[in-house]
């Protein structure tokens, strides 16, 4: 994805990551800003599935050639899907961070965190 | 004859169907040819019994490891070519920050080779390596006097590794006065093989600030120094090419809540018989020996980085210390003046050893001639030209262009060596540090380190050491004016860089998605 | 000005012109004066290159080496022939002085040296990834113990009295940082009897062949480390492994080992270099560099250093390992000679030690007052018992030009006056012939010289 992109439908959290939220579970993943910070993506550590993860915690991390990051996560609750084809092809967080992209699944433990998330307009916002 | 005789505008080895190019990356493994070989066993002079009944078959391997079959002229020259895709520093300027690229003088390889040194072996008796032990005695002598510090351990193989007995002697220190402190300081501005020991030496990381001038921010320090503290490490000057004029205060912050401070010795090229770690406070010193002291760096090693301490360190010490003793009229063959060098093991509270047998002797050689050839008053004179060289380059780099594009990222005086950042020159000519260091390499210049340290955006940390001359630094100003014009003019020129290197631009995120890191045979 | 350095009085003035300041003193200007040095340091005259060289000739001569005497001395560094074009090669300065390859454009041969060289090292260890070095042998196993250490934080390494002294007293202290045990498994009848494995167990860690010249059956070892979810280490001779099953092969995790024999000088221990092979379940937890093949934007074939975000300069506090400068040179030699010696060659070469090792320890077993001190296959080194002082035994034999080996007794006390012999291939029938007259005349001299002392 070459050019900047924050989609409406998805809640942002200020360390640069966003949560799709559908029903009782959520998908998570970077934001293009994420991305591009750190470049090409070359590897995502998988976290396992039914790991807990914490709103505001790192729960795994990306790598590009020259850069770690932690991926924080945005809301609460427990792995139930991984994005296994990142194993072989991390490229696609690069190119499609919100569809292909996508990093994990989770249940949502705690609806209410959601409130503290931001939507797409104020999270470009910190981005100045 | 005429029939191959290539046109003006042609490359002559393009009329040949598959020329010898330098841009060949063959491997070794690809040169193989079965039943080629370069080895020549020497003959069977023993009885030969049933390989069988020495060692069972179960206990053998399958198959042989599947080395190359080459015959001695084939590796010649497939190393003699690979050597030509190396850029080296017996063949141009190398100011890569942090590392010291000063010349290897040529007698160090001479006197390491001689076999009375490379042909000793490291269990040698005492009384058979007297030569050895007095080298390595005097060597830490005059450590110990350059650090102004009183012991001195030669053991650790390199500076991060000497880092590691830093911190382990601090572990160490704590424990023999029954504290367990957790925590050890760092600067922001640290070589990341700093935090790295730290982990290691089974401490955690709590970083300290850097002020607005490129020193330790005082204010940060006094507000993380507490008795959970171990211990401060320290680079002076720092990593940003700066004198840390605060040390004394630093030190007595340090050492008010009973912590160690600890001395990365990567910069000691600025400040040899100028001014001493020992002075300043520091309790641990280590040296990088591939650095100050000249051992030619190998493409990666090897190096040394022994270590000097204060008295209340010594007692931990890596095992085995080199002493001198009187000689106890044993027949040992001492120095003839009344004295023997000996490895004493004999030390209950060391940390033990850091690796096997005595360091890397052969390095100690080298920089033990570079010493003597230097004395005093020449290691006095390699720093100053150092500093005088660095700011010297600096001087040339804040005329005209480069200052508006390469500021310096803290504006004073600097030591051996300096910042400059990039961001003004990304941010008006299109081309990031990465670029203009890249478009270097067509330049016949190895680029300064770049993006470190991290502190400084679009870092350039550049060190010319003391063994350039004035024109050297005169045209590498010429050539960094040059390619901000050029950049100026069409930053894809340097964008696309280098052109003239026997590969361009290498995919480093494909080699890291899907690693090949060896042959398949 | 030195002979290294080139500022002239004229040079030093434009300078410091152009810098804007009136005396190199005014450079310094940030180093409070009360810490600057008032007088030389306590540091000799300035000397000539000829003046140097004599003193280093003059120190080398006080050293007694493999060229001075007839030596059977091992113990982890041994005496084996340098091909001529192991110097000739490494003292190129394309090889000998670049930094460590940060731009790869420039750098391709040494970052090719460095794949040529994980793939020579797979190919012995039988695993399949390799780094391009550590600093040596006793702390490439520390190395590998910080690997398991993060791999499952456990506890206690077992570790067994087979390896080498030096790597086990590098490891404990290291491990004592970490808040981990050492605990060491004897030698039975020359091999590591294991004790009873718990899940504690981080790591059990063995020598191939072990210190006392033994072949351990790895496979076995490594069966008893999974069984107790532990990783296997073996810290491996790299010339034995041309002829026994690989690390690969036995269920080994991790093989690292010294690899000085591979046309490193003996240079009184070091520089040599220290390899590094794991599984691919490992690969991200590895110390150090890699290499790793790639294209560039012209397609063409190109190597780079690989996986940087395991290291201190990316990672930091979180890095694999600290180290930066490693043993590229060492390791480049340790390709070199592989290549030289080749496929057939290893082969060859370690056959022939194998049988002169086993002619030389027949041979001194023979001698009355010399015994055996295990009877398990050997490579290149084996381990006799003296019945007298291996002490003064060593220096009867060196008074007549042989060092007939390493004594025991310091590190293992249980084999108070044992002697470890190295048989290289520089050692020829008519060496190993010299060692039994000398060595038989010694220990004979020295069981009549104490039963003199006792009275009988």
């Amino acid at each position: 994805m070459a050019n900047a992109s924050y989609p409406d439908d998805l809640l942002y959290h200020p360390e640069h990551d966003w949560a799709r939220v559908d029903g009782e579970e959520a998908t998570l993943g970077i934001t293009w800003y994420a991305q591009d910070s750190l470049g090409e993506v070359v590897f995502f550590d998988p976290p396992k599935v039914g790991a807990q993860v914490s709103k505001d915690a790192a729960y795994t991390e990306v790598e590009s050639v020259k850069a770690v990051s932690d991926v924080i996560s945005p809301l609460s609750g427990e792995i139930v899907a991984v994005n296994e084809t990142l194993g072989d092809s991390p490229e696609t967080i690069n190119d499609d961070p919100y569809g292909d992209g996508w990093l994990v699944r989770i249940t949502v433990a705690d609806p209410s965190e959601q409130e503290a998330l931001l939507d797409a307009a104020a999270y470009e916002a910190t981005l100045d | 004859m005429s029939a191959i005789t290539p046109g003006a505008d042609r490359d002559p080895a393009d009329v040949v169907a598959a020329p010898f190019r330098a841009d060949d990356a063959q491997t070794i493994f690809e040169r193989s040819h079965p039943g080629r070989r370069a080895f020549v066993a020497p003959a069977l002079d023993v009885p030969e019994r049933p390989l069988d009944e020495l060692l069972a078959p179960e206990m053998r391997r399958d198959r042989p490891p599947q080395l190359p079959e080459v015959s001695e002229p084939e590796i010649v020259r497939h190393y003699n070519r690979l050597s030509k895709r190396n850029f080296d520093l017996d063949t141009g300027f190398y100011p890569l920050g942090s590392c010291t690229m000063k010349h290897n003088p040529k007698l160090h390889e001479r006197v390491a080779a001689l076999p009375g040194h490379a042909k000793l072996h490291p269990l040698q008796r005492p009384e058979h390596a007297q030569g050895a032990l007095e080298l390595m005695w005097r060597l830490q002598e005059a450590l110990g006097e350059i650090a102004g510090l009183p012991a001195v351990s030669l053991q650790p193989s390199a500076g991060s590794h000497g880092e590691l007995a830093g911190v382990l002697l601090t572990r160490a220190y704590h424990e023999d006065l029954g504290r367990c402190p957790s925590k050890v300081l760092t600067p922001d501005t640290a070589h990341g093989t700093n935090p790295a020991t730290v982990t290691m030496a089974g401490y955690e990381v709590v970083k300290v600030g850097t002020d607005e001038h490129g020193n330790v921010d005082l204010d940060d320090l006094r507000a993380k120094a507490s008795d959970d503290i171990a211990c401060l490490m320290l680079t002076n000057p720092s990593t940003l090419g700066l004198f840390e004029p605060n040390i004394s205060e630093i030190a007595a912050i340090v050492h008010d809540v009973g912590a160690t401070l600890y001395y990365d010795g990567a910069n000691l090229n600025a400040i040899m018989g100028i001014c001493r770690p020992g002075d300043m406070g520091f309790d641990i010193v280590h040296f990088n020996l591939h650095k100050s002291f000249t051992q030619p760096h190998g493409g990666g090693g090897p190096g040394a980085g022994p270590i000097a301490v204060s008295a209340r360190i010594e007692p931990f010490l890596p095992r085995p210390v080199v002493v001198r003793r009187s000689a106890g009229g044993d027949g040992h063959r001492g120095d003839g003046a009344g004295t023997v060098f000996d490895l004493d093991v004999d030390r209950p509270k060391s940390i033990g050893r850091l690796r096997g047998f005595h360091g890397n002797y052969g390095v100690f050689v080298r920089s033990y001639a570079y010493i003597r050839s230097l004395g005093a008053t020449g290691l006095r004179d390699v720093s100053e030209t150092a500093v005088l060289n660095a700011n010297y380059l600096l001087a040339r780099l804040r005329e005209a262009d480069a200052a508006k594009y390469l500021p310096v990222a803290y504006d004073r005086l600097c030591m051996h060596e300096f910042v400059l950042s990039g961001a003004p020159m990304k941010r008006e000519l299109k081309i990031r540090t990465l670029d203009l260091a890249k478009r270097l390499l067509d330049c016949g210049v190895h680029p300064p380190t770049v993006y470190f340290p991290l502190l400084v955006d679009e870092a350039l940390l550049l060190e010319p050491t003391e063994t350039e001359t004035k024109e050297t630094l005169d045209r590498f100003a010429e050539i960094v004016a040059a390619l901000l014009r050029e950049a100026a003019e069409d930053p894809e020129v340097a964008r696309r860089a280098p052109y003239s290197t026997p590969v361009r631009r290498l995919d480093e995120a494909a080699a890291a998605r899907r690693p090949v890191l060896r042959q398949a045979l | 000005m030195t002979r290294y350095t080139a500022a002239t009085d004229a040079d030093r003035e434009a300078m410091l012109g152009a810098i804007g300041v009136a005396s190199i003193e005014d450079l310094f200007a940030d180093i409070p004066s009360e810490l600057r040095l008032d007088g030389p340091l306590a540091l000799d005259r300035e000397r000539s290159e000829q003046e140097v060289c004599a003193e280093l000739r003059a120190l080398a001569a006080r050293n007694a080496s493999t060229e001075d005497e007839l030596s059977f001395l091992g113990g982890g560094m041994y005496d084996h022939y340098v091909p001529a074009l192991i110097d000739s090669i490494l003292q190129r300065s394309e090889f000998l002085t670049p930094y460590t390859p940060y731009q790869p454009e420039v750098s391709q041969g040494g970052l090719q040296a460095m794949f040529e060289y994980q793939t020579a090292i797979c190919e012995l260890t039988g695993l399949p990834v390799s780094n391009a070095s550590v600093y040596e042998g006793p702390s490439a196993v520390a190395a590998a113990g910080y690997v398991a250490r993060h791999d499952n934080r456990r506890r206690r390494f077992v570790v067994s009295r087979g390896v080498h002294p030096h790597a086990r007293e590098t490891l404990r202290t290291h491990a004592h940082a970490w808040g981990m045990e050492v605990v060491e498994a004897p030698i039975h009848e020359g091999r590591t009897a294991l004790p009873e494995l718990d899940e504690d167990c981080s790591a059990v860690i063995v020598a191939q062949p072990n210190f006392l010249g033994a072949v351990e059956d790895l496979a076995a070892l490594a069966r008893a480390a999974h069984e107790v979810g532990a990783l296997c280490i073996a810290a491996c001779d790299p010339l034995p492994l041309a002829l026994l099953r690989t690390p690969g092969e036995c269920g080994v995790d991790i093989a690292v080992g010294e690899g000085q024999t591979l046309s490193n000088r003996l240079d009184f221990g070091g520089p040599s270099f220290g390899f590094f092979s794991t599984t691919e379940a490992l690969v991200r937890r590895i110390p150090g560099r890699i290499a790793g093949e790639t294209r560039d934007l012209e397609g063409r074939r190109g190597f780079v250093l690989t996986l940087q975000t395991r290291e201190q300069h990316i990672r930091r506090e979180r890095a694999t390992s600290n180290i930066c400068t490693s043993q590229a040179l060492n390791a480049l030699a340790g390709v070199i000679y592989l290549s030289w010696l080749g496929r057939r060659g290893i082969t060859e070469l370690v056959e022939l030690m194998v049988q002169r090792t086993a002619y030389a320890r027949e041979r001194l077993e023979a001698i009355d007052g010399i015994t055996a001190v295990h009877r398990e296959p050997v490579v290149r080194e084996f381990a006799v018992a003296l019945q007298c002082s291996a002490e003064r035994v060593i220096a009867r034999c060196q008074a007549m030009g042989v060092n007939p080996g390493y004594p025991l007794g310091a590190d293992y006390p249980e084999h108070p006056d044992a002697l470890l012999v190295a048989i290289t291939e520089q050692r020829s029938r008519a060496d190993i012939d010299r060692l039994v007259e000398v060595l038989g005349d010694a220990v004979a001299g020295e069981l009549r010289a104490s039963a003199a002392r006792v009275g009988v």
